[in-house]
């Protein structure tokens, strides 16, 4: 497997764009999108810790003692960190949604009640 | 099987069973009863943490969830560490939240429980941070206090104003708490390890790129949390947003906590190989320094007195990181009477910002100018809180006074001064606030050009008769009280000498984790506070107050130029707070390039 | 980047300058970081490792992710539940009703083209086939997760999903009816409720918090691992009911805009 970088540098990558996203956003709906699309880089990062070459899924159900699995810690951090942004998600958009019914837009520009 | 031996989950299971109990109830749990059962359980709460402290005195307890302790030296199941640093910052965390609730019985009339069942899971959140020992478990407590918070901040939905706070201090604290799971990820690939104690023994003693980033990533998001600049700009739109009991429990402990994170994770795990006055120690002064006055400067031109207030929190937090890179036990030491001295502190002072709100309907220093005279006993509350911020006896006396004692021992001279400065110009910003406002004196415009703030903040509670209700004056009085046994009473001292040696002292955390050993960490000997830093600094920040309420006596020319000359000063400062989430985020990251770089050059 | 973005957004072009200035070495030192991990696909973990060898033997357990989220691990699981707890309540703060206006009303044709055509007689009836079928899997996935991939929260968010099909395929206002929230609060509450007791009973019973209280039955049996089973459906109970709650709530949102406009 020469090619094994790969995962790491895809995690690095989404990370990146989706700090990019947040930054640039014009929608907070849009915004969220990229916040989520920033978590899939940890994602990402820990499966690609996790994975054993040639192992099995952690079910351990007619596996032979000795075949190699896959690290299931990874899995079981990983769905708390599904959870964690799913709630997030829905915080941050129940906040856009009532924002868009005061303000009547969701572009972070257009908010200017704070500042200084 | 001893009472210590079962009391460790105590502090996060109960609030959480508890909250989950309200829930149920929903909006249909009667007012009086909620506020019962939430005030009995965060006082409960105290009690377990304190007898805990107590405990902790000499060791750490180490308690395994599930009862799945070491298996071949490796710990199957998460543990609890319980130190004397987390038990006594978990006490403070449980002393606030019934204050903040106590302060909030006349507070909230329309979800019912709701309020309490967030503010009781916030306590699980502080509690769970401070006691835990394993990294993925810190994370969960992180994102539960987080998660409770967020919604805490938005309480106030039917404004914009809220929502856009909550917005940005959602946003980029998520940011921070990803950057958690990329460091534990990287250790875990590294180490296959999330206990922390097991991490500081797996991790070796040679520093490469890897150990490197992975210390940045947990510690950005601490900073973030922690509310350092670059990272700061959440912390004023979150507070200024926030209602009163909630801005207690943010400036009051979980700012606080963001330091107390760093802290915990660098002397459990990377202790050994990342020692803190090798580089680091550089690092964190230069950034702690640079908060510091920054938060005192922004916090002196604010007119909104919530927002004045959270700039300052900014501004101490600034010191509070510094004492913890002068990288001693007693520098430890002084961090710790530091944190929880402005914590007390300050949550008098957010608790007599919202008596000024409840009686007089704003908090906006300029439009309230001589409308509080007739009620005195607020403008004094108001005022010795904000003489505690400058190291009088109820705020951060003690930690001022050993912080620079033992910074002169090491020649760092510039860290004094700009203790000194942030205590005296926070201060002097607050009682500024405070003379205008309860005895009319000072110009009507304000005298640093204003830099903004949301305008004006609707009332929180139903207008009540002339008289304050009891319970809303005792909370601040009663954290006023704390603040001075704390920085006063002997035996406490003792307990934070105790912390800073365990803190210190890596390889007996290691010891205590994993193989169960019973030895004493050395505590530092910590002399009693100095009358100095009891005196000066408070009667400095007094006459910076008089002096800016006495400006408008000045000749008017005079007044203009100097008007002139800072704001070539103000107007960048202001364009740079521009409230915008994107903003925010770009300088988070500028931010987090700039101590990533800083600390790989450090390691090459 | 146009005129327009310019004049709202004065701060645009500093701010993507800024970002790329701290984004590129930022991400960079990232990348150069993680390389130095294990390569992946060849790591190794004692601590994954031991709980792979372990599961099997002494929880009875077949899937060793669900012995670590509701056994070895499950305090964070806990915490994981209250956070989605914590943040439905936050949902339902934030959109509670208030009588106050919106402040301009100038989404009146946004409004009118943004309406939902009615649902087809083909998505109806596919819709409503589908729910029973959803929550058969859903409930099967909740109570199975010790012995094959899944759990709580996979089944529970399965079992949302089955209420979700209810709202696509009737209208909203049926949906409304068919999920009075004071219930549903009480069923997620009753989850998060139960999973904390537990923990409480292994305290109760003289064990650690969260200890294994029941016996073990033979594996491959649904009962197998112990209180694994019940925390598992504490939790599949929770996350049902946050997530019904939270679609409900932004529903309710989304009808009171829609009366609004009307």
């Amino acid at each position: 497997m020469t090619l094994w970088f790969v995962p790491y540098l895809v995690a690095a990558w989404l990370f990146g764009w989706g700090l990019y996203g947040i930054v640039s956003s014009r929608n907070l709906v849009h915004l969220v999108l990229c916040l989520a699309l920033l978590q899939t880089a940890t994602y990402v990062l820990l499966m690609g810790i996790g994975w054993r070459a040639g192992g099995v899924a952690p079910v351990l159900v007619g596996t032979h003692p000795g075949q190699s699995v896959v690290d299931p810690i990874v899995q079981a951090l990983m769905l708390t960190d599904i959870v964690v942004e799913a709630t997030v998600m829905a915080l941050l958009l129940a906040m856009a949604v009532q924002l868009y019914e005061r303000l009547g837009t969701v572009d972070p520009a257009c908010m200017r009640v704070l500042r200084g | 099987m001893s009472f210590s031996a079962i009391l460790p989950p105590i502090p996060v299971a109960l609030p959480l069973l508890t909250a989950a109990l309200l829930g149920f109830g929903g909006k249909h749990t009667p007012r009086r009863l909620a506020d019962a059962i939430a005030i009995a359980v965060a006082t409960l709460v105290t009690c377990a943490t304190i007898y805990l402290a107590i405990e902790a005195a000499h060791h750490p307890i180490v308690y395994w969830f599930g009862g799945w302790k070491l298996r071949s030296g490796v710990p199957l199941g998460i543990a609890f560490v319980v130190d004397e640093a987390g038990a006594i910052l978990a006490s403070t965390g449980g002393l606030l939240t019934t204050l903040a609730l106590l302060f909030s019985l006349h507070y909230f009339d329309s979800v019912g429980a709701l309020f309490h069942a967030l503010m009781l899971i916030f306590l699980a959140g502080v509690c769970g941070f401070c006691l835990t020992g394993d990294l993925f478990n810190l994370f969960v407590w992180f994102e539960l206090m987080s998660a409770a918070a967020f919604g805490l901040c938005a309480y106030k939905a039917e404004e914009p104003a809220p929502l856009q706070g909550a917005i940005n201090f959602a946003v980029t604290n998520t940011i921070g708490a990803f950057f958690i799971v990329v460091g534990l990820a990287l250790l875990y690939g590294r180490t296959g390890a999330l206990n922390l104690a097991e991490l500081g023994r797996a991790i070796g003693p040679t520093p490469d790129l890897l150990v490197v980033i992975a210390f940045f990533s947990l510690t950005l998001a601490f900073l973030v949390k922690g509310a350092i600049v670059p990272f700061h700009f959440w912390l004023a739109d979150a507070h200024a947003v926030a209602p009163t009991p909630v801005c207690v429990l943010f400036s009051g402990i979980m700012v606080e906590l963001g330091i107390f994170g760093i802290v915990r994770v660098h002397s459990a795990i990377f202790a050994g190989v990342l020692p803190v006055p090798g580089g680091l120690r550089d690092v964190f002064l230069v950034a702690g320094g640079i908060t510091a006055v920054l938060g005192a400067v922004m916090a002196f031109a604010q007119r909104h007195l919530k927002r004045l207030l959270a700039y300052s929190t900014a501004s101490h937090m600034g010191i509070a990181l510094s004492a913890w890179a002068l990288a001693s036990p007693k520098g430890l030491a002084g961090g710790i009477a530091y944190l929880v001295g402005h914590g007390l502190t300050k949550a008098a002072l957010f608790l007599s910002a919202g008596l000024v709100l409840h009686t007089l309907r704003d908090v906006d220093e300029i439009k309230l100018r001589g409308r509080g005279r007739s009620h005195p006993l607020v403008g004094a509350i108001l005022a010795l809180a904000a003489l505690g911020l400058a190291g009088a006896p109820w705020g951060t006396l003690l930690g001022d006074s050993l912080l620079d004692d033992l910074a002169m021992k090491q020649h760092l001279h510039g860290f004094v001064i700009i203790s000194w400065f942030a205590g005296i110009v926070t201060a002097a910003a607050a009682l500024r606030a405070a003379g205008r406002i309860f005895l009319g004196f000072g110009a009507r415009e304000p005298e640093a050009p204003d830099v903004g703030g949301i305008e004006g903040e609707a009332p929180e509670t139903a207008p009540s008769p002339r008289r304050v209700p009891v319970p809303m004056l005792l909370a601040p009085i009663a954290a006023l009280i704390c603040g001075t046994l704390w920085n006063l009473w002997p035996p406490l001292r003792q307990s934070i000498a105790n912390a800073a040696g365990q803190l210190a002292d890596h390889a007996g955390y290691l010891a205590r984790v994993l193989r169960g050993a019973q030895a004493e960490s050395i505590a530092p000997h910590l002399a009693p506070p100095s009358w100095v830093h009891a005196v000066i600094p408070p009667l400095a920040a007094l006459a910076l107050a008089f002096l800016t309420l006495a400006r408008s006596r000045l000749p008017f020319a005079m007044r203009r130029r100097a008007a002139g000359k800072l704001n070539i000063f103000w107007r960048p400062l202001r364009r740079l707070h521009s409230g915008h989430v994107g903003d925010q985020v770009a300088w988070l990251t500028f931010g987090a390039a700039l101590f990533a770089v800083a600390f790989a050059l450090l390691y090459r | 980047m146009s005129d327009d973005r310019d004049e709202l957004d004065p701060g645009a072009r500093g701010r993507t300058i800024l970002f790329f200035i701290g984004g590129v070495p930022l991400i960079g030192l990232l990348a150069a970081a993680m390389v130095q991990l294990p390569r992946s696909g060849a790591g190794h973990s004692l601590y994954g490792d031991l709980l792979v060898g372990a599961a099997v033997r002494e929880r009875h357990v077949t899937d060793v992710v669900t012995a670590i989220n509701f056994d070895y691990r499950g305090f964070d699981t806990l915490g994981e539940e209250l956070i989605l707890f914590a943040s439905v309540m936050g949902v339902l703060l934030i959109l509670r009703k208030s009588d106050e206006q919106p402040a301009c009303d100038d989404r009146e044709d946004e409004r009118q083209t943004r309406r939902a055509p009615p649902t087809s007689e083909a998505v109806r009836a596919l819709g409503l086939g589908m729910i029973g079928v959803t929550l058969t899997f859903g409930l099967y996935i909740i109570t199975h997760g010790q012995l094959t991939p899944g759990g709580g929260f996979q089944g529970g968010v399965i079992v949302a999903t089955a209420w979700v099909l209810l709202y696509l395929a009737g209208d909203a206002r049926a949906y409304e009816r068919a999920t009075p929230k004071p219930v549903v609060e009480a069923f997620e509450a009753v989850g998060a409720l139960a999973y904390a007791l537990l923990g409480f009973a292994g305290l109760l019973a003289g064990l650690s918090f969260l200890a294994n209280l029941l016996p073990l039955g033979p594996i491959a049996t649904a009962h197998s691992g112990g209180t694994i089973a019940l925390l598992s459906v504490a939790t599949g109970r929770e996350v049902a009911g946050g997530f019904v709650l939270l679609v409900t709530s932004f529903v309710e949102e989304a009808l009171a805009e829609r009366a609004g406009s009307s």
